[in-house]
């Protein structure tokens, strides 16, 4: 089968609506096709990798932690917007330190988050065969 | 050109599926082939064959129903995720005896499968393309 550079566009915070934890549904299943995966999270969507997720009482589950997973799957680069995060008051200490072990580096353990601005994210999206948003 | 979309919001509600209905429609009278309709999120509710609008309105789930979506060998190419659907009340004949419910949902034009189906639709089709907020 063709490998295609998929991108997941990630736009809303984690409980308000279902957007999140299908789009991270989506990309757990789309890690067993073998294709080039990258995430990026935008505008309220930065809130979904925000560190210190707390959902005991909104009686939801959290599924924060699935995040941490995603470097098993190969799923490495995680684009994070520079301009949603300074609009919200974040950093990217705020935000969970997600790894990954870089096979082609004796497994070495390295960040799978990049801080990017707007125009460079948007040269990364025009690289992409296929884009699907939540 | 070979084209797949994908639908996040149910009918009604939103504008989504009646623009990607238009959309689908005017593509397949232009000659292009719709591959494949994934709906996803709240976007499976448009597969309910209870949907009852008032007489003066569209039906959404037969419209879609209409455009007769199929593989070569007559499968539905109007595909609903199983995981997003069986959350929010949608059922098919064999999800129903499964879980040992006693009615169904789903449109006989729609089919449900796995998330595998949109990831399949993007790496097949020359275009993904994706209708919701």
């Amino acid at each position: 089968m063709a490998t295609k550079k998929f991108m997941y566009l990630n736009r809303k915070a984690s409980y308000g609506t279902v957007y999140a934890i299908e789009s991270l549904e989506v990309v757990l299943i789309a890690a067993a096709f073998e294709q080039d995966v990258s995430l990026a999270f935008i505008d309220d969507g930065v809130y979904q990798i925000i560190e210190g997720q707390n959902t005991d009482s909104i009686g939801m589950k959290n599924f924060s932690k699935t995040y941490h997973a995603l470097g098993d799957y190969d799923i490495n680069k995680l684009y994070v917007s520079a301009e949603s995060l300074e609009e919200r008051g974040l950093t990217e200490d705020d935000l969970m330190p997600l790894v990954y072990e870089d096979e082609d580096d004796d497994w070495a353990e390295k960040p799978s988050v990049k801080v990017v601005s707007n125009a460079e994210l948007s040269k990364i999206m025009s690289d992409q065969d296929v884009c699907l948003s939540f | 050109m070979k084209i797949s979309i994908q639908i996040n919001e149910g009918p009604y509600q939103h504008q989504a599926s009646d623009t990607a209905y238009q959309f689908a429609k005017a593509a397949i009278e232009k000659g292009h082939e719709i591959f494949r309709v994934f709906f996803y999120h709240d976007g499976v509710n448009n597969a309910s064959r209870f949907t009852m609008p008032p007489q003066d309105d569209r039906n959404v789930v037969n419209q879609w129903a209409e455009l007769d979506i199929k593989d070569a060998d007559g499968n539905p190419e109007l595909v609903v995720c199983i995981a997003a659907a069986l959350r929010r009340g949608m059922l098919d004949e064999s999800e129903a005896s499964k879980n040992g419910i006693d009615g169904n949902n789903v449109h006989p034009a729609f089919r449900i499968s796995g998330l595998g189906q949109l990831i399949e639709a993007g790496i097949q089709s020359d275009r993904l393309v994706v209708f919701g907020d």
